[in-house]
């Protein structure tokens, strides 16, 4: 039986899973289309907020993209799981007391303005999109790489799946599919990282691998040698500014990214919502401790059994020949000498890797049957699917709860606002599936800036709605617009090379802080603007100080 | 009513000094350990690697970890505190 045919079906079998749950978890009203009716078991909510949390790209690109930024890469260690510390002890438990169905909903009712909620919703449509453009397309790429189906095939496969769950199911539907889809993530990712690390050091557990032994410092040695730097000294790929700026554009934007906050509406109780919080950063922080220890044993094997060996030999090493067909590795015998040659000058440089490859090749390095690789393709999938669920009900609850029935149509009846839920939802799909095919050239940056959005626009708001009192609704209004425009705008500058086809860059960057981590200004812009602003005109109605504080209390159980 | 205020704004100040202590070590962790004095401490040696490398691709996320755990049992001990203090307030008949 032929790899592709088994993950063909090991793939098969998962997605009738996924719609047999979407069937189950029919959603029969607004409150368990849009927040799972409040019934999702803690654990449960822990392991679906992990799956939406980890993307196709997390999934396949991380261990990569560590491997190649060695100590640097705490940037995304850190700044993807450390903001789930502030989710949980500065948000979560406090809205979900608040407990209606979104995040312009809080912002809305809090600030006692229409404005304000219109805004949040602007933030939420412009940080999921950017979103869930590279989602949709990661469904395609893993489409292609396993199953040798065309990206734009593959894409419209995963639209169709998703749209059965989420339309049928809403929010229950989604949330059940996703804990499903953790379990399968998690179990593609640890076999193969087991299996190296087996391997490599003799030792199965890859965290402890990767500090008891000797492999981390092996791996130090060989990569200087070749010129790349010490892979366990810090700053080496970055500077000490950014690598602060953007870790901390990154946890303050996972605490403001709408898919993520409205999971915490979905339990029973303020006190499961802050099991959740625990459930959720174990779950995540099992793949984040996982990730660098593929990156760097397979960076280890990469290097040390192919580097100065014959080209010819190296050639018909199954698995080289076979990514090299795929054009994610290149050799190039540049000296003519009849050896591989790896160095970090690139002019001498003769083997050319791309990021992916350490995780999609890392199954066969390791000698695992193709069971496995089939598994993998189907945890890859499961992460695209996953996060690209979460991200469709955020965007389209946005538009047909917070601008359809509680800006445009406040009389509207159950059935109405189930129809328009479904309806815009399903059209969302569309949308994200259209860009998934047509991706805009910068896919895969454009996640990051997300990030930078949510924490100058989003995350300050929700902040200061619940421990300042004193937070009107022009001081808010005033912080959001500000941070989220000079954001954008410092984006927009530092990627016109990129966006409109500039030269050069219409700025380099702002005092060294580069765009990953512009939305830290942002941030503090939000803070300053919103704190001079609310003090300067009056403060908030007396209901308004008593939700507050009411949500600041403990449900009474 | 009064008593009800003032509990209530005991248990907020509680709260804040619970989440405040916990965000202390988690700056310190990330921010101070990881990245401000991450050329000083790779000279401190971990085992098979250095004491940053360590913090920066496992220990922090660990840390997190063990701070979101003690932050959910402190709070669970404190709204049971509330609880019993709430039965004990309506038993003396406020």
């Amino acid at each position: 039986m032929s790899t592709e045919f088994l993950t063909l079906i090991v793939v098969a079998i998962t997605f009738s899973l996924y719609i047999y749950i979407g069937w189950r978890a029919k959603a029969k009203d607004t409150k368990s289309f849009f927040v799972a009716g409040n019934d999702i078991p803690a654990i449960a909510n822990g392991a679906a907020i992990a799956a939406d949390w980890m993307s196709a790209a997390s999934f396949i690109s991380m261990a990569g993209l560590i491997s190649f930024l060695g100590y640097d890469g705490t940037v995304y260690l850190m700044g993807w799981t450390g903001g789930y510390v502030l989710l949980t002890l500065l948000l979560a438990p406090y809205l979900r007391k608040f407990g209606r169905f979104t995040v312009p909903d809080f912002i809305g009712d809090r600030y006692y303005s229409n404005s304000a909620r219109v805004i949040a919703v602007v933030a939420t449509i412009i940080v999921s999109l950017t979103y869930v453009a590279g989602q949709m397309r990661g469904v395609g790429i893993v489409f292609s790489r396993y199953l040798q189906v065309d990206i734009t095939t593959g894409i419209i496969i995963g639209m169709v799946i998703i749209s059965f769950f989420s339309v049928v199911g809403g929010m229950k539907g989604i949330t059940w599919t996703q804990v499903a889809q953790y379990s399968i993530l998690m179990l593609a990712y640890l076999i193969p990282a087991v299996a190296i690390s087996l391997k490599l050091t003799g030792i199965p557990i890859p965290q402890l691998a990767l500090t008891f032994s000797d492999i981390a410092e092996r791996l130090t040695g060989i990569q200087s040698e070749l010129g790349f730097g010490e892979y366990i000294a810090p700053f080496q790929n970055l500077s000490k500014l950014n690598v602060f700026m953007v870790t901390m554009a990154l946890m303050m934007g996972t605490a403001g990214l709408p898919h993520v906050i409205i999971r915490f509406y979905t339990v029973k109780t303020v006190r499961a919502a802050r099991w959740s919080g625990v459930w959720a950063i174990i779950f995540i922080a099992l793949l984040y401790t996982t990730a660098p220890t593929v990156g760097a044993f397979a960076k280890y094997n990469l290097i040390q059994s192919l580097n100065q060996q014959p080209i010819q030999q190296v050639r018909e090493m199954d698995w080289v020949s076979k990514w090299e067909t795929t054009g994610l590795l290149q050799i190039e015998d540049k000296n003519a000498d009849g050896l591989l040659n790896i160095s970090a000058n690139e002019d001498t440089n003769e083997l050319k890797i791309d990021h992916d490859i350490i995780v999609l090749s890392t199954p066969e390095v390791a000698g695992l049957r193709p069971i496995i690789i089939a598994l993998v393709a189907a945890g890859g999938l499961a992460a695209a699917l996953s996060t690209a669920s979460g991200l469709l009900i955020a965007m389209s609850s946005a538009i047909s709860h917070d601008l359809y029935y509680r800006i445009y149509k406040p009389d509207a009846t159950e059935k109405e606002r189930m129809l328009v839920a479904r309806l815009v939802i399903f059209i969302t799909v569309l949308i994200a599936g259209w860009f998934g095919i047509n991706p805009p050239g910068f896919v895969g940056e454009v996640v990051a800036f997300a990030f930078g959005i949510a924490a100058a626009s989003i995350f300050p708001a929700l902040l200061m709605g619940i421990f300042d009192k004193r937070m009107n609704r022009e001081g808010a209004t005033a912080g959001m617009i500000n941070g989220l425009v000079f954001t954008i705008a410092m984006i927009l500058m530092m990627q016109s090379q990129q966006l409109f086809g500039t030269e050069k860059p219409m700025l380099d960057s702002f005092f060294g802080i580069n765009a990953q981590g512009i939305g830290v200004v942002g941030m503090l812009i939000n803070f300053a603007t919103a704190f001079l602003a609310s003090r300067g005109t009056p403060p908030p109605p007396k209901e308004i100080v008593q939700l507050v504080e009411n949500i600041r209390m403990p449900s009474s159980d | 009513m009064e008593n009800q205020k003032k509990a209530q704004q005991s248990y907020w100040n509680k709260n804040l000094k619970i989440i405040s202590s916990l965000l202390a070590i988690w700056a310190s962790v990330s921010y101070v350990a990881v990245i401000l004095l991450g050329d000083v401490l790779s000279g401190v040696s971990f085992f098979g690697v250095t004491l940053s490398f360590w913090l920066a691709h496992q220990g922090a996320i660990l840390v997190f970890v063990g701070i979101i755990i003690v932050y959910v049992l402190c709070m669970d001990l404190l709204d049971k505190d509330v609880s019993i203090k709430r039965t004990e307030s309506t038993k003396g008949g406020v």
